[in-house]
């Protein structure tokens, strides 16, 4: 639900069209720093596992859009779009992928393992699914403190195999928790095809026997995905309990950057680049009547100019000094640099 | 080690090719040893390690499992108590957490709960170490962990020979072992293998290098900075220090460790887990209660710092033992 700040509400058909503008400003932006992230690791700026969600924006920017601030996330380890659809700085994203100071882990973990609590993200541990029961956790705190809002947990079709998800589902269904399970089902885990990781055809399917209602998805549509996240969201926020959305989707890259990616067919990597969520959701903005070259344009360069002015942030910041990887096991220890304390805000939902 | 010149004999291998290659032997001498974990058949493992088991075995004996580390555990448990001999994969050793349950319950304690009656012929494989800009979830040493459970055994070699035949006797041994491969080590060692069998025994250290002065006691990827180290202080300080090389973790070699101590009266432990905890500790302590009248100085250990393995370049360089460390424990140790 959109915030009341006491301006008159702008009227349906103006609001619906800025709505559209700014996802897909957010998707360009998402794609965007992708590519540059992958850039980067080619360049050797960027070191370690570099997990690309390239081709999956549309899913993740069409569930966060409905998010209000105080909502808790935990993305995968390709969700970086989770990061900057809740609020956090494009600057210290990059830095945090680059392990300088200025990094929301302030140099101590890489890539997404570093999170925002101020922005509602949990940076989630390696250990596929563990995030899942922490979702329920924090989807328990909601229900206890009255509050509505709600937990978002994000999880591979691969990662659906750990007994960890298992748990969290079966809580949240006993519990009526207000918690939101998205899997991202891209076909591949590494290289083990979804056919090898369980022998059902949605993993939304699995919802029925935790008691609560599963919905299985396009992945790759914007509109789509933005449609069912609103009225699921809007449902669990209004107590009805937990959900489970499937999106449907692939992963245009190697399981990491290292990964050539040969276990797979050229023609189903073709087929799947083919369903570019990016001019999807153009075609349905010419279709609604934007100049769609002067948006694309404009866009372009509010992009170029937000990824630029991130990696020179990110460039110019140092590294940590070598003593501080003995600072911040214990909270309190060491704050990062213009942290908040544990007061959630972040972004306003694009609805 | 056999000569280049005896004809077929002498074969290089990496230690990722050694441990390759102990598979394929054992997979073809013994029809019970099977394959599983994520990733291992079609992809022939994240580090290539199992590459061309599929072909060689197929499906039915080297299996890719859904992303489920209790159950990869569990299930060569299962197996193994009827007989089989299945050497399961942890992608990484980081995840062997997510295992953990099986491995120190259900695993360790399996022969004692049956009177020495049931058997556990399982080896776990976890590709460990740092060093790699692995990071927090990529870099662990989680062998000490496993050091304390009795019912375990826990090797992690540091030489390609060592790798082949210690995976060979891993296999071959009736209870559950936990094979630690340092994944710096790869591709960075190669030797010349002997053709044909050959095992290394559990339970046994070796020392890789003589000296009079003082005695460095390790294992795994540390083995190859302290072995630099060992050189440069010979050189550089005329220093002679023996290093030996633990191979197995459990059960420890108390007899090689108290040997050392005792010829040198001085002793340092390196490894590369971090120092609170780590089996430097438990050897201390052995070499104080049994060879304290032999010793000349403190039994000095040098390790990760008690912190996690962190991911900028400079951090992870500060808390990781390196070759330079190492000279600097040794002069200091060798001016007690
Ligand atoms: C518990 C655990 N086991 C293994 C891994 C190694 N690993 C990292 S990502 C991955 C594949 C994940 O597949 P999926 O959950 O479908 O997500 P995707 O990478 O396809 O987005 C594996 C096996 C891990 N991170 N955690």
């Amino acid at each position: 639900m959109a915030e009341q700040d006491g301006s008159a509400a702008p009227a349906p058909v103006a609001a619906r069209a800025a709505q559209d503008v700014e996802l897909y400003y957010r998707m360009k932006l998402v794609r965007a720093f992708e590519e540059r992230v992958s850039r980067l690791h080619r360049q050797n700026k960027i070191l370690g596992g570099v997990y690309s969600g390239a081709g999956q924006e549309a899913l993740v920017v069409g569930i966060c859009a409905p998010l209000e601030p105080g909502d808790f996330t935990a993305p995968l380890h390709r969700d970086l779009g989770v990061f900057l659809m809740r609020g956090v700085d494009p600057g210290r994203l990059m830095a945090q992928l680059m392990g300088k100071e200025t990094g929301l882990s302030r140099g101590k973990d890489s890539f997404l393992h570093g999170g925002d609590i101020a922005h509602g993200v949990f940076g989630s541990s390696s250990m596929l699914g563990s995030s899942l029961p922490v979702a329920c956790g924090a989807a328990l705190k909601f229900k206890i403190k009255r509050e509505r809002h709600i937990a978002v947990a994000f999880f591979g079709e691969g990662a659906s195999s750990r007994g960890d998800v298992h748990e969290a589902m079966n809580f949240a269904g006993v519990q009526k928790l207000p918690v939101l399970f998205v899997c991202e089902n891209n076909r591949y885990a590494y290289s083990t095809p979804f056919e090898k990781q369980t022998s059902i055809e949605n993993i939304a399917d699995r919802a029925a026997a935790y008691g609560f209602r599963g919905h299985v998805c396009p992945g790759n549509d914007l509109l789509a995905v933005v449609g069912l996240a609103e009225r699921v969201i809007d449902s669990i926020r209004a107590g009805g309990g937990p959900g489970l959305i499937e999106c449907k989707t692939y992963r245009w890259r190697g399981h990491s950057e290292h990964d050539p990616a040969l276990y797979r067919d050229q023609e189903e990597l073709l087929e799947w680049e083919s369903r570019d969520p990016i001019p999807l959701f153009e075609f349905y903005l010419d279709k609604r009547g934007h100049d769609i070259n002067r948006l694309r344009a404009e866009t372009d360069e509010k992009v170029n100019t937000t990824i630029q002015a991130a990696v020179d942030f990110a460039d110019r910041s140092p590294y940590p000094e070598p003593e501080e990887a003995l600072e911040d096991l214990y909270v309190g220890q060491g704050a990062a640099p213009g942290a908040p304390s544990a007061a959630v805000n972040g972004r306003r939902p694009i609805r | 080690m056999v000569g280049a010149l005896s004809g077929n004999l002498a074969m290089e291998a990496t230690y990722l090719k050694a441990i390759n290659q102990a598979l394929h032997e054992e997979m073809a001498r013994d029809e019970n040893v099977f394959v599983m974990g994520e990733d291992v058949a079609e992809l022939g493992g994240a580090f290539k390690v199992t590459e061309g088991l599929l072909t060689a075995f197929g499906e039915e004996r080297v299996i890719d499992t859904p992303i489920s580390e209790s159950l990869i555990v569990g299930a060569g448990v299962g197996a193994a108590v009827l007989g089989m001999r299945p050497v399961v994969e942890m992608q990484f050793a980081d995840f062997i957490s997510c295992g953990f349950d099986q491995i120190v319950n259900t695993a360790a304690t399996l022969s004692y709960r049956h009177g020495g009656k049931a058997s556990c012929p399982m080896v776990v494989r976890a590709p460990s170490g740092a060093g790699v800009h692995g990071a927090l979830f990529h870099s662990q040493n989680p062998e000490a962990w496993f050091t304390r459970v009795p019912g375990l055994k826990v090797v992690a070699p540091a030489t390609a020979y060592d790798a082949k035949g210690l995976l060979k006797s891993a296999i071959r041994d009736d209870n559950p072992v936990i094979y630690f491969e340092h994944k710096r080590l790869y591709r960075s060692i190669k030797e010349d293998l002997p053709d044909g069998d050959f095992t290394v025994p559990l339970g046994k250290a070796e020392v890789r290098r003589e000296g009079r002065d003082l005695s460095i006691i390790t294992y795994g990827g540390t083995l190859h900075q302290s072995l630099d180290a060992a050189r440069i202080v010979e050189k550089e300080d005329g220093l002679s220090v023996e290093v030996l090389d633990l191979r197995t973790l459990l059960p420890l070699d108390r007899e090689a460790i108290l040997a050392t101590a005792r010829r040198t009266g001085k002793v340092l432990v390196v490894h590369e887990d971090r120092l609170t905890g780590g089996i430097g500790g438990e050897i201390a302590a052995i070499v104080a209660d049994e060879a304290f009248d032999y010793l000349d100085g403190p039994v000095r250990r040098l390790a990760a710092l008690d912190t996690h393995v962190p991911f900028a370049p400079p951090l992870e360089e500060f808390v990781l033992p390196n070759t330079n460390k190492i000279v600097e424990a040794i002069r200091n140790l060798a001016a007690y």
